[in-house]
């Protein structure tokens, strides 16, 4: 594999967990919709080029489905949902934007420590995108345990799955990618109509376990 | 693929997709809960003849003795699940809980349901086995809120956003073997067979295998409901229809608990790997002492019986952890009999909950006294489940107990006060619910009893006798599991 072919790979990888980062310290609801978009177009692209320089062509179709679900429908029927339930206030942070971003700092440093190390025997293209990826499922888990409403928790899990498909195409010949990346597709679009049809609000989404048991009346 | 085996097994997972689709277009309601019934009483016939013809391993599916038995267990409580649901859904219907258009959604779930549990224990490859254990939470997620109500909506979404993170960690997990595998089997679909897997994983990188192997125990952990990973939990369990209960306790648990084992059998065929057995340990060990102690503090009939099952599920975590040919033995027999003992005590407890219009354990008294049946089957069920002889739990317990006393007697003592805590909170609810003075409605159950004294007669027998063919597979899968 000649070594532009790897820079570009290395370029679209790299610049996602940098949108991984911008995603953590948006406080407005919109453009945390914006910044998801161009982390889904980002994705889409890098798996483009996979496809490319991998010479398979089934990538095509999961980069396709990358672009077409989640950076245009998810973020315009999103849009359309808060708009609706009337929730585009500002994000409720559990911990100050400062104190998440060094956590992702430290994410990231973790899982590039952890997968360069053990990888060796891949190539060099398997093993940086496989830190790159874990990084960003690691920034999506950060993401989703400091909010507190449902979309936000919606939109870090997207990006974890956005780092998955990055591994996934990472990782060379591996079969299936296409049909778990329908899957995933399906799974989100099921999240997505379950905030609007259970109009699940600001105050019932958190998944604290001492909330709910203090509404069973199990807890004083 | 031609031979009857292969058919066999095809019918096993169209059955249930092709009575998932009818049931989804059907508008009567009578037709559609005995064809529920029909559907997974074909699909039993058709797994049972599984011990007869074995068809050979493809690249997709598989059935080994490893599975054939769990096959044979999630169509059988699958079938006398969906009798059990039958008479509870009449009653739902009857008191308006739910309407004619949702009880068609209901049965197709629950076929569906079906389809990807089979499909998740016939799965040789493991991201088709992936894929199915994530169409399995979502027809389970759909299904918890199907009674709308704001705790059921609370209880889907927590449940979904919980699995959800879970099974993304889990296809890391599986990306991640793949990795290891590709690099000695070359790419393709020979990579992902975990038939060929387990005889090649010798030549892994154990290192790449060790990272996996966390991953995936996080992710199908969760599914498992080991604490600290349980939240999802005993929300779920409480605020679905009771069938769900007792398919997501008896079932989808040991679907997620299979899956792992898969991949521990991967991790002892490859002797540089970590020992995936502390690990398990701990949190096997964590979750029943946790939730043994939890027991004490509900209020929920459901929710008690879902803290229950996970230290349950603890309990066979621990089993496969500590390993060896006895401890795996019992962690298999162990799956197998709270699986059909706690389906049995939500069956009682759906009926129960029904003819006293509660699940609050305070409300719900003398239960032998005014439903004779149903309340001395919640107390043969709550003596099984806590592992009284002479059933098969407490064969199964008394195997891990005794087995690890010889081993680390340390841990033996904690994992027996664990069990003996939650003994004591399962007795002591027992005697509210079951005797005294009857309080609350004496109105008549028109429960089907059947469902519920099948599965607790086949505990006990196995308690005294377990047939040899049983137990030589079991023994065999016990030495793959290291």
């Amino acid at each position: 594999m000649d070594s532009f072919a790897l820079d570009v790979a290395h370029l679209f990888a790299g610049s996602l967990v940098l949108v991984s980062f911008m995603l953590l310290y948006q406080d407005r609801m919109f453009s945390l919709l914006n910044i998801f978009a161009l982390h889904a177009f980002v994705v889409s692209v890098s798996v483009a080029w996979q496809a490319h320089i991998q010479n398979a062509p089934h990538l095509y179709i999961t980069a396709a489905i990358a672009l077409v679900v989640k950076a245009i429908v998810i973020p315009i029927v999103l849009h359309r949902i808060i708009v609706r339930l009337g929730i585009h206030r500002n994000i409720e942070n559990v911990v100050g934007i400062g104190q998440t971003m060094l956590g992702g700092i430290g994410l990231v440093a973790l899982s590039i420590m952890v997968m360069l190390p053990i990888t060796t025997a891949e190539g060099t293209l398997v093993r940086e995108d496989l830190a790159f990826a874990l990084s960003v499922i690691l920034l999506g888990l950060l993401m989703m345990v400091s909010r507190r409403n449902a979309v936000g928790q919606v939109i870090g899990f997207m990006s974890i799955e956005n780092g998955l498909i990055l591994a996934a195409t990472g990782a060379k010949g591996m079969p299936l990618v296409v049909e778990i990346s329908v899957a995933f597709s399906i799974l989100i679009a099921l999240i997505v109509i379950g905030i609007f049809l259970f109009r699940i609000r600001e105050r019932f989404d958190s998944v604290d376990l001492h909330a709910l048991d203090r509404f069973r009346g199990e807890r004083p | 693929m031609s031979d009857p085996g292969s058919l066999v097994v095809r019918a096993i997972l169209i059955i249930p997709a092709v009575s998932a689709v009818l049931l989804a277009f059907l508008p009567d309601d009578r037709t559609t809960a005995r064809l529920n019934v029909l559907g997974t009483l074909l699909t039993l016939i058709c797994a049972v003849t599984l011990f007869l013809v074995r068809p050979e391993p493809g690249l997709f599916l598989i059935v080994d003795d490893v599975n054939v038995v769990f096959i044979v267990l999630n169509t059988f409580v699958g079938f006398t699940t969906s009798v059990f649901s039958g008479s509870y859904i009449a009653h739902e219907l009857e008191t308006g809980r739910l309407t004619h258009a949702y009880l068609r959604f209901y049965h197709a779930m629950y076929q569906t349901l079906m389809f990807a549990m089979n499909l998740a224990l016939l799965a040789n490859n493991v991201g088709l086995m992936w894929v199915a254990v994530e169409l399995a939470t979502l027809t389970t997620v759909l299904m918890v809120g199907i009674y709308r109500t704001h705790e059921a909506l609370e209880a889907a979404w927590k449940y979904f956003i919980l699995g959800s993170v879970g099974i993304a960690l889990a296809l890391f997990g599986t990306i991640l073997v793949y990795l290891a595998s590709s690099s000695v089997l070359g790419e393709g679909l020979e990579a992902m067979a975990w038939s060929v897997l387990v005889q090649r994983a010798s030549a892994f990188d154990p290192a790449l295998l060790n990272l996996a192997f966390v991953f995936l125990l996080l992710g199908y952990g969760t599914k498992v409901g080991l604490a600290p990973l349980h939240a999802w939990l005993p929300d779920a369990h409480a605020e679905g229809p009771t069938p769900i209960s007792a398919v997501l306790s008896g079932l989808l648990l040991n679907v997620a608990l299979f899956a792992l084992l898969r991949f521990k059998m991967v991790m002892s065929a490859n002797s540089g790997a970590l020992a995936p057995g502390p690990l398990m340990v701990t949190l096997g060990l964590v979750s029943v002492v946790f939730a043994a102690f939890m027991l004490y503090r509900r209020d929920d009939i459901k929710r008690m019986f879902a803290y229950s099952s996970i230290e349950h599920m603890g309990i066979i975590s621990f089993a496969f952890g500590m390993g060896g040919p006895l401890a795996n033995f019992a962690g298999l027999l162990h799956m197998i009999m709270h699986s059909l003992t706690k389906s049995a005590i939500f069956f009682s407890v759906g009926h129960i909950a029904q003819v006293k219009g509660t699940q609050k354990m305070d409300d719900i008294r003398g239960l032998t006294v005014s439903h004779p049946l149903l309340g001395w089957g919640l107390v043969l069920g709550v003596v099984t489940i806590v592992g009284l002889p002479p059933t098969g739990i407490f064969m199964s317990e008394f195997l891990i107990l005794t087995s690890t006393f010889a081993r680390a007697p340390v841990l033996a003592v904690v994992l027996g006060l664990g069990l003996l805590i939650a003994l004591g909170a399962l007795l002591y609810r027992l005697n509210g619910l079951a005797f005294g003075d009857a309080v609350g409605s004496n109105a008549p159950s028109r429960a089907s009893y059947v469902p519920l004294f099948t599965h607790l007669a086949v505990v006990l027998a196995a308690g005294i006798f377990l047939p040899p063919l049983l137990v030589s597979w079991f023994q065999h899968v016990a030495e793959l599991l290291g």
